[in-house]
Parts: C-alpha cells; structure tokens; sequence
C-alpha cells in the first residue's frame, strides 16, 4: 500500500508546494488561533469588570445615583442603555454590510443582474464602505460616551467602576478601530486594482474578525449594561 | 527495525549555497537559523540566570554573610526566576519547536517564516527590556510572579517594576505570534501521510504548548495592562484603598501561571519520547495514551490555579476543589512516566549522553512529581508554602525535568543542527557532574524547607539547624557550574570539530532523519510520503527521499533552484518592526519620568514607524 501510494505522488509529480493538509488556507486557521486567544483577552476584561461591580466606595455608578457624603452633590447612574442600544444596533447593522461586502466579492465573476436592488447587491465598495462607516458611526457613539461619562465625574481614576469600564470598553473599541483600518486598506485596493474573487479569502479574513468583535460587544451590552 | 545508522561521509553535506555574514542573520527567515538564533541566546541568557543563582547560592552558603544587600538579593531572585523561566527554557523549548517541528511533519518552513523572525526579535527585545537594568541596579525586584498590589506604585516607585510589566508585555507578543505560527504549521502543513495520530511525540506535544500559549498568555497580558495602567494612568485595579480585590492579581497570575508550567515542561517530555525509543530500539510504549495524557495535562493545566493559593484563606470549598483537581493531574503524568519506563523495559539500551539525560528526567522529574502531590493537599501545602521546599520541588521539575529533557533533545539533535556529534566523552562528563551538582544542591532545600526556612529571605541567623543544608546547597551549585562549562567547551568545539554525523547517526525512526545533516535551506527536495508513525524504521529510505543521484550534483547537494522550489526572501523587516514596537512600548518610561511629550512623542514616531513597517511587509511578496 505504502509503494502504491508513493507511485502515484510520483506519477503526479512534485506534491504541489503551496497544498495544505485540511485545505483550508494558513491565514485562516492563523486567524482562527488568534480570536480564540482574543476571547481569552476579552474573558479576562470581563471578569475582572464583573468582580469589580459593586465594590467601588465612591460613585459615580454603572445603575444607580449616588449622592456624594462631602459635598452632597449627586451624580446620575452613568450607563445610558437607550443611546447604547442605538450604537449596539448599529454594529449589528455593520456586520450585516460586511456579509454583503464577502457575497458581492465571491460573485464578481458572475453575470451583472438587471434588477436595480440586485445590482447595489454587487457592490463590494458599496459594502465595504457602509461597514466601515457603521463602525465609525459606533466609534462616534463610544466617544460621546466616554465624553458625557467624564463630564459626569467618570474617569479611568474615579473609581473601579471607571477604571475596569473604560479599559474594557476602550480595548473594544480599539479593536473596532483597527477593524475600521483594516477595511479601508481593502477599500484601497479595491479602487487601485478591484477586488476579484480570487480575493474573498482576504475579506473573508476581515470579516471574521469583524464579526467577532461584534460578538464580543455583544457580551459586553449584555453583561455590563444590560444586566443591573 | 532494521535499519542500521548510516554510515557517516567524509565532509559536510552543502548546497554550496549558505550564506554567512551578520547581515544574513538579522535577514533570515529560515526556520532552522531562526532555532539557533533561539538556542544560542537561550544559552546565553541560560549563563546570565546561572550567575544570578550562583551569588544567590554564595550568599545563602553560611548564616549573616554579607556579599549582597537585601534590595540586591531581591533583584537577582525576582532575575533569577523570570530569566530562567521567560528567557531560558521557553526560548531554549522555542529552538526545538523552530528548527525540529517543520522537519518532523515534512514542511519545508513553518507557516509564516517572516512572522517567525518578528517572534525571535521581539524575544530578543523583551529579554533585552528585563534584563538590562540589573548593570544599572534597577532590575524588577517583585519575584517572577510580580504580584500586585505590591507591585503597584504605592509600594515599588522606582522604574524596577516598569520594567518588568513592559517585558513581559513584549515577550508576551512573541510567544503568541509563534504560537500562532505553529499551530498552523502543525495542522496544515503536514506531509502526506503524515496524519496526527503519526505525527512525532515532540511536534504532538509542541502543538499542546501552543494551545496553551494562546489561552494563558492573554490572561497575564490582562493582568499586566492593568497594573500597567494602574502604574502610568492612575487606575485603581489594585488598589486596595478604592475597594480592589487584592487577590485579583494573584488568580490572573496563576490563571496564566499553572499552563505556564506546562508550556515549560511539555516539550521536555516530547524530546525525551523520541529519545528513548531511539536509543531502546523500540517503539514508545502506548503512543496514543502518551498524546492523550499530554493533551490532558494541558487541559486539567487551566483547573489548578488556585493550588498557588492555599495559604491565602479561599475557604474550604475552594482549596478542596483544587486539591482534588491537582492531584487529578498526577494520574496522566503517572501514566506518561510508566510509558517511558515501559519503553525502556526489554529494549536494546544504548547509554549515549542523550538517552542518560532523557533516564536522568524521568527519575528526577519524579521526584518532583512527588513533592508536588504532597503539596496538592491544602493541609500539608499550608506547612510547606514559602518555604525551601517548594524552591526544592519546583527545582526538581524545572531543572530535573525541563532542563535535563531540553539536555537530552541538544545530545540528540546536535548532530541534525550542525551535521557534528557533539563528544560523548565531555558529554558524560558534563552529565554526572551536572546531575550530581543538581541534586546536591536541590536535595537539601527539602530539607532546610521542611526545618522552617522560608523562601525569599537574604540571609539567616545560625543555630536553626539549616546551616549545613545550605552549604550543601551551595557546593551543589559548583558542580553544576563544573558541568555547564564542559558543555560550552563541548558545544562550541564540537560545532567546528565534531565528528561528521550523516543523515541518521543513532539509527533514529523519525522523519528528520532522512534528511542530510546539516538541513539544506529547503529541508526535503521532495515532500516525502508517510505511511507509519516510524517511517524510517518501516518504511525504505528511498521511499521516503529521492535517491542520492536526484538530490546532488557534482559531490554537493542541488540548491534550491536546481530542484525548482521556491524560497522565501530573506528580509529586514521582522527586526525592524520589532525594534520599533518595543521602542513604542518603551516610550510609556517617560511618564513614569514625568515628561508625558516625549512619552507621546517617541510613542507616535514609533507607532508609525511600526505602520509604516507592517505596511511595506504586507505588501512585499514572500517569495
């Protein structure tokens, strides 16, 4: 059996240099590893955040006013659950745009549909465009966030509350930000060259990724802002 | 299993090709350069903790001597321990897995060569960050696990912690960009053939580590973000004042710490596996229960953490929750020290240098193994934490076991890293002085541990009965010294001098041997098909490579482009951006220095720099 199996890797010449041994490409069981290890990051955050609640000795806190003893002034409950829920919307929407943005790159080989909607369809700058815009448009909401919050009497210093939200918070966002960086690089080389099927496997690379650190928000709405 | 080993040519085996040069070092992204850039500064870094341990050793030799002030002593603990464990054997593990798990599963390269250089530099870089400041007296002083709050600004304000936190972070990016890389190595690039259940115990048990890696390193990055932030911005994680648990640090720590263990003395195990059916003539006894053991320790590795913590008051519930888990975890370990065992029994033993260290790991390991099931029970740990028996125990498993398994492993593949033998005879010399000086000097902390020594103090006043295992202690450390140094010498001579090895000298099943000795650049000029778990004992040698008169020409081997397969580019870029990402990190200093324009300076010229850098890489072609 061994000799027959080595005649016919010979008969087909040299095994091909760039084969691999589930198929799948290397960037994409990289990629994989990589958010596994992230959610071990994000876990991390997490706990540490839900140990934290509740043991802050002064306020402001996360759903409850709270009166200050020196100077009586009182500071309002911090988290805003109807703004977030539209900024949470919001990323959702974007991963919607970004399976749109992986379909329209897969099928540009395919016939142009005549249908106007159909067409839009097609549009892997139209797709990619709306995510990173929806993603912007959430990094717009955390900024105003952050702001209100420290013009409120939050910040990373005040109390654990603060310190544990913000650095939580503040690593999503910055994973949204490179989400955002990484989506107009491939934006760019749409324009310079088009993005070609042959491509998806980049985007669909972006889009795991995207799509995780929206889970990950996810986790972080519910648990942090939803859950009192 | 009739395969003799073959016999040795009269000159090295060449493609006339290979370059050398220091440009052609910092360039390369061969991963079998890139393991001994990992070897030789893992040695290196292996002398700098050896020296730390030898003067904490002559202080501790007789009661009140004077050779080092306490704040002195506390660095080169908190030195000693950090080198050895993120600087030493996880690097010297790094140089197995680099130069051995490509070869073993058939790959010509791991998956991403130029992320592997980034992965050696920024290594570098971290090791550099930590070590450094000791020439300047300012080196981390908070013991290996750093914990918080004492490591907060309250009560350490010099830059010593600083330094440690930022090497840490860097080191940590390295070992995940590898673990990364070979993970994907490990499940894509396997030969033909080469399904898991035959792949090497070493590459089964390097791919366990990467699991672990990726799952325990970001917990300690975490833990280590936080104390960062507390450090430089003011945050509250551990300050106890603001309502911070002061546990917090301690379960993140040893969240990471316990599979961190793992990561330490898992590849050692893998080495030793394929040592000793190599040198027993048999195959390993009960391979699928090896793997799986191994696959277990990682698992029940993230269950124990807490065994760290008896002795803080987690309550009754939660220490015998623990107890159990960990003493769990001595049935797989017992499992794999039986195998080996049984691999040895009835085989035809050949006592070379290597099969003595692998033997030597698995007596000492368990000694260690022992100590640690007595430990595992809260009662008996409440009497023995902080003290010298657990220097003793964790001794046992990191020297006994670690270091004498990656001994066994520079025995056994020097010979397929260099294409020489290293000299059995210093090779035998360097094992007896070294084991003896091993035990001579971990033997007696069990002792001086169990008549109340406590770990971590500088000095002692006499009359307590520990004087004399201290002194034993120390005289231990000589031998251990005497030993090295034969290995150096040995090394170094046998690197240029060494008797030519050939292709497979001990007679070996796995696949790197088929393969020349020294590994032209492109490993195997075709990828050989598998059919058995030993292919070389199995299956014919010219089934497994092309025969001689397909693979050289004119007396040397074909180079890479007379075989028609491509190569990676050699490039500068990895250490580029490694020096600009530690240089980044390194900006947050100058906080602490109070000059917060610069810090944001250096940080946003580095920063782009990095960009800049990853930019130019991401779209240079590979090969």
């Amino acid at each position: 059996m061994a000799t027959a199996a080595i005649a016919e890797s010979h008969s087909h010449g040299e095994v091909s240099h760039h084969r691999t041994s589930t198929g799948l490409n290397h960037r994409k069981v990289a990629v994989w590893a990589f958010i596994g290890s992230e959610c071990m990051l994000f876990v991390s955050l997490i706990s540490t955040y839900l140990i934290y609640k509740g043991r802050s000795v002064v306020g402001p806190y996360p759903h409850e006013n709270w009166t200050d003893p020196a100077t009586g002034k009182v500071f309002k409950e911090i988290l805003n659950i109807p703004v977030t829920s539209a900024s949470t919307f919001v990323l959702l929407m974007s991963s919607l745009a970004m399976v749109l943005a992986l379909a329209a790159v897969q099928n540009k080989d395919k016939p142009m549909p005549t249908g106007w909607w159909d067409r839009q369809l097609r549009s892997s700058k139209l797709w990619l465009w709306m995510t990173a815009l929806l993603g912007t448009t959430f990094l717009g909401f955390q900024a105003y966030e952050f702001t209100s919050f420290v013009h409120e009497g939050l910040t990373i210093r005040t109390n654990l509350f603060g310190s544990s939200f913000f650095t939580l918070t503040g690593f999503h966002g910055a994973h949204v930000t490179v989400g955002v960086l990484w989506l107009l690089a491939l934006l760019g080389i749409d324009y310079k060259r088009g993005l070609k099927p042959a491509d998806a496997l980049n985007v669909d690379i972006a889009a795991l990724y995207w799509h995780f650190v929206d889970v990950v928000w996810i986790a972080i709405f519910t648990l942090i802002y939803l859950i009192k | 299993m009739t395969t003799m080993a073959a016999p040795a040519p009269a000159t090295l085996p060449t493609t006339g090709e290979y370059k050398t040069g220091i440009w052609s070092w910092l360039t390369t992204v061969d991963h079998k350069r890139i393991g001994i850039l990992y070897l030789v500064t893992a040695l290196f870094f292996f002398v700098w903790g050896g020296l730390e341990a030898a003067i904490i050793r002559a202080q501790l030799a007789g009661p009140n001597m004077g050779l080092v002030t306490a704040q002195q002593y506390n660095q080169l603990f908190t030195m000693h321990g950090t080198t050895m464990v993120f600087l030493v054997i996880m690097p010297l593990s790094s140089a197995f897995f680099n130069f051995l798990i490509p070869l073993q599963i058939g790959a010509r390269d791991v998956a991403f060569p130029r992320l592997n250089a980034f992965s050696y530099w920024v290594f570098l870089a971290g090791g550099i960050v930590v070590t450094l400041p000791i020439l300047f007296g300012m080196a981390p002083d908070g013991g290996w696990f750093g914990y918080a709050p004492l490591t907060t600004k309250a009560y350490s304000s010099g830059y010593n912690i600083d330094y440690w936190v930022l090497g840490l972070q860097i080191l940590g990016v390295a070992s995940l960009a590898a673990a990364f890389n070979f993970i994907t190595t490990i499940i894509n690039m396997r030969a033909p053939g080469m399904v898991l259940m035959r792949m090497p115990v070493f590459t089964w048990m390097s791919f366990v580590v990467q699991f672990l890696v990726i799952l325990a390193f970001p917990v300690i990055t975490a833990a280590l973000v936080f104390l960062l932030f507390d450090r430089f911005f003011g945050t509250n994680f551990y300050t106890v004042a603001a309502g911070a648990d002061p546990l917090l640090w301690q379960h993140l720590f040893w969240v990471f710490g316990h599979p961190e263990v793992y990561i330490l003395i898992l590849p050692a195990f893998g080495l030793v596996s394929e040592v000793l059916p190599t040198f027993s003539r048999k195959p390993l006894f009960g391979y699928p229960v090896i793997v799986y053991s191994g696959i277990l320790i990682g698992a029940l590795g993230f269950g124990v953490w807490a065994h760290h913590m008896f002795s803080v008051g987690m309550g009754p519930i939660a220490d015998s929750v623990f107890s159990v888990t960990t003493m769990l975890i001595a049935i797989p370990t017992g499992v794999k020290i039986l195998n080996w065992v049984s691999t040895m029994w009835g085989g035809q033993i050949r006592f070379t240098t290597s099969m003595m260290f692998a033997i030597a790991l698995v007596a000492m390991f368990t000694v260690g193994g022992i100590s640690g099931i007595m430990h595992s029970s809260a009662p008996a740990d409440l009497q023995q934490t902080d003290s010298y028996f657990v220097v003793a125990h964790f001794h046992y498993v990191l020297v006994g076991g670690a270091v004498l398994g990656i001994m066994a492993g520079v025995y056994y593949y020097f010979p397929k890293l260099t294409g020489r033998m290293l000299d059995e005879t210093l090779g035998k010399w360097h094992f007896w002085t070294f084991v003896i000086g091993t035990n001579l000097t971990f033997f007696p902390m069990h002792m001086s541990g169990l008549y109340g020594m406590p770990r971590r103090i500088y000095t002692y006043d006499a009359g307590q009965g520990w004087e004399m295992y201290n002194l034993l202690s120390s005289i231990g450390v000589i031998f251990q010294a005497i030993g090295m140094t034969i290995f150096f010498v040995n090394f170094i001579r046998s690197w240029k001098k060494g008797a030519i090895a050939g292709n497979n000298p001990w007679g070996a099943p796995t696949l790197e041997w088929a393969i020349p000795s020294p590994v032209p650049d492109y490993n195997f000029a075709h990828i050989p098909v598998v059919t058995s778990r030993y292919p070389l004992w199995d299956q014919k040698a010219g089934d497994l490579v092309k025969s001689e008169a397909e693979t050289t020409t004119g007396g040397r081997l074909k180079t890479a482009a007379e075989l028609g397969i491509p190569m990676p580019f050699p490039t500068i870029l990895p250490l580029v951006a490694a020096v600009f990402m530690t240089a980044m990190l390194c900006g947050l200093l100058f906080i602490h220095a109070g000059n917060l324009p610069l810090a944001l300076g250096i940080m946003i010229t580095c920063g782009l720099g990095l960009a800049f850098t990853l930019i130019k890489w991401l779209t240079s072609p590979l090969e």
